[in-house]
């Protein structure tokens, strides 16, 4: 009995768990309907957000979004890939595992501890260096102009490029040391310097899951809402300049869903929410395939 | 002119100079980005130590919070994580260990990679959504913000990891010691159980704490859920709960320097359990490849 009736337990509970993943888009899209119904596609496009006259437009929260990642990819995919290729190629090996070790440790700080950091140390300390400064040399280009107030778009690109790093670096990490030792061996066998094996070896043959790591990282920051919250400033317009305050769709959520009426106004929040869903299903399971394919490919090499 | 019997000295041309340079440039670099990448872990380390160790007292271990103005203490948020993130282990643990045993022990292979590919899936989802997906099923349907739907959405996030673990450590556990124990005539659910589950136990609870560490940091997920509260709530998961992510949260968010110390003092006590969660399981792992 018990020989039928056990794999079958652990079949249903690990359908269960499929199961929930369709369950929660479904639920999603469900309550989403009507904001949907209501505003069609003309909701991504509104930049109105009006509890009083009841008109929802997602367009701040989606450029806000954007923007943040977009920085924060700015930063940290080259930062990120880098430290992948010194810790995993280039430091003696004591090294490298210890400071990959540490940039991971990092991604198991809380999300609400770095928000609490972000916003009464990181914060002030952009706003009198980095912030202050781009202001003074560059802020006649609008982009620039200022002022600036430490809370902002730009802090929030800097906390999510800390927190997406971990994720760069050790996926990175893993797809530059299954890269073949044959490889290597070729390029320094012609006389290659270190960096020229790095760069004409092992990258090009670790690219497609260096991309994966990327869009990994990309996909966490698009999604990430605490720390955001805390150091965005959670202003209702699009922004014009790196230092203007903006607001996320995550932080959107979080910082107005529990005081929003029960219709319209919550359906409009969970369809900002489904429209995040959407985006970071679709880049997950992206970089997934191509993290995936470079693994099966390397274990079929020698 | 090299004389016959010595060797040409090794003359570098420019460009072999501008390869050697660009090399360790590069190099460089890259050390460089590895050390910075470095700089935020110990800088919130830091801070959060040293503004944390100072609003750390009596008062904010066994007293609640007051209802209004400043005082009180994070009595409330320590007891509710601790309620909520227990509950949601004893949801979560055996649904991720049995799902980890099919993928791993019965499941054909396509079976195995959808499983595994929905479960890293679901680790990417943000948490905020998990805390939206569960407001909509367990909080809209009774009106009434409630722990139980905390400590739902704290286990949807920890199912995917714990299932994950136990699959991989059960991947290390060799056939013969399933085959051993099947040719003593055991049934194949007490062979999995009893003899490869039990192998792999230390793995397990490897995962099983990594997955409690995030949980009990996870502040977006209970935003709409068990919602926060100022009161002690002991045992009734119907209603509001505290918990210590949403007292960071809400403390740092005051306009009163006292209450963001309390912030600090709280995010000191998250961050030690998270990290010496983290350190004493990963740290030991790091150890025997160092010594290797």
């Amino acid at each position: 009995m018990l020989d039928l009736a056990f794999p079958w337990t652990t079949r249903v509970l690990a359908f269960i768990g499929v199961g929930l993943l369709g369950l929660i888009g479904l639920l999603l899209a469900l309550n989403a309907r009507l904001a949907f119904e209501t505003f069609g596609l003309g909701f991504v496009t509104g930049t109105t957000w009006d509890p009083v006259r009841d008109v929802y437009g997602a367009l701040p929260y989606v450029a806000g979004t954007l923007a943040s990642s977009f920085l924060a990819l700015l930063i940290a995919a080259p930062v990120g890939v880098l430290a992948a290729v010194y810790v995993a190629e280039l430091a003696p090996r004591r090294v490298g595992v210890a400071l990959a070790f540490l940039i991971e440790l990092l991604a198991a700080i809380p999300s609400v501890v770095i928000g609490l950091w972000g916003v009464f140390v990181l914060s002030p300390f952009l706003r009198a260096t980095v912030e202050s400064w781009i202001v003074d040399t560059l802020g006649w280009i609008p982009l620039f102009r200022g002022p600036a107030f430490g809370i902002g778009l730009f802090a929030a690109g800097v906390i999510l490029a800390i927190m997406i790093l971990p994720t760069i670096v050790s996926i990175s990490r893993e797809v530059i040391v299954a890269v073949p030792r044959s490889q290597r061996e070729a390029m320094l066998a012609l006389g290659a310097t270190r960096w020229e094996v790095v760069s004409g070896a092992v990258l090009p043959y670790a690219r497609s899951g260096i991309i994966g790591a990327v869009i990994l990282g990309l996909g966490r920051a698009l999604g990430e809402t605490m720390a955001v919250t805390m150091v965005i400033g959670n202003a209702q317009a699009i922004p014009d300049s790196l230092f203007d305050q903006a607001q996320t769709i995550a932080s959107k959520i979080a910082t107005t869903f529990n005081e929003a009426s029960v219709g319209l106004q919550t359906s409009s929040l969970i369809a900002l929410g489904f429209v995040l869903l959407v985006i970071t299903v679709v880049l997950n399971m992206l970089a997934r395939l191509l993290v995936a394919r470079l693994a099966t490919v390397s274990e079929r090499l020698p | 002119m090299t004389t016959a019997g010595r060797p040409a000295r090794l003359v570098r041309s420019r460009e072999e100079g501008r390869r050697a340079r660009r090399d360790r440039l590069m190099r460089g670099l890259a050390m460089a980005a590895a050390f910075v990448g470095v700089v935020p872990l110990f800088a919130v380390l830091f801070f959060v130590t040293l503004n944390g160790l100072g609003a750390l007292d009596i008062d904010l271990l066994t007293r609640p919070p007051r209802a209004l103005g400043i005082g009180g203490g994070a009595s409330s948020a320590i007891l509710g994580s601790l309620q909520m993130v227990a509950l949601a282990a004893v949801i979560a643990v055996p649904a991720g260990v049995l799902a980890g045993a099919y993928v791993s022990e019965f499941a054909g292979s396509r079976a195995a990679a959808a499983v595994r590919f929905a479960a890293d899936v679901m680790v990417g989802i943000p948490s905020i959504l998990i805390g939206v997906f569960v407001f909509t099923m367990l909080v809209l349907p009774f009106r009434q913000f409630n722990a139980f739907a905390g400590s739902v959405a704290l286990a949807i996030i920890m199912v995917p990891v714990i299932l994950r673990t136990t699959e991989e450590v059960l991947r290390l556990v060799p056939r013969g010691l399933r085959e051993a124990s099947l040719a003593l005539g055991i049934p194949i659910w007490r062979t999995v159980l009893s003899v490869a589950l039990r192998t792999a136990l230390p793995g397990i609870l490897t995962g099983v704490m990594l997955a409690l560490a995030r949980a009990a940091g996870e502040t977006a997920p209970l935003l709409f859920t068990a919602l926060g509260s100022r009161l002690v709530n002991v045992g009734d998961f119907t209603r509001p709960m505290d918990a210590l992510p949403i007292f960071i949260y809400t403390n740092a968010r005051q306009p009163y320097p006292a209450l963001n110390e309390q912030a600090w003092g709280a995010a000191f006590l998250l961050l030690l359990f998270v990290l010496v969660t983290n350190v004493a399981l990963r740290g030991r792992a790091m150890l025997r490849t160092l010594s290797t």
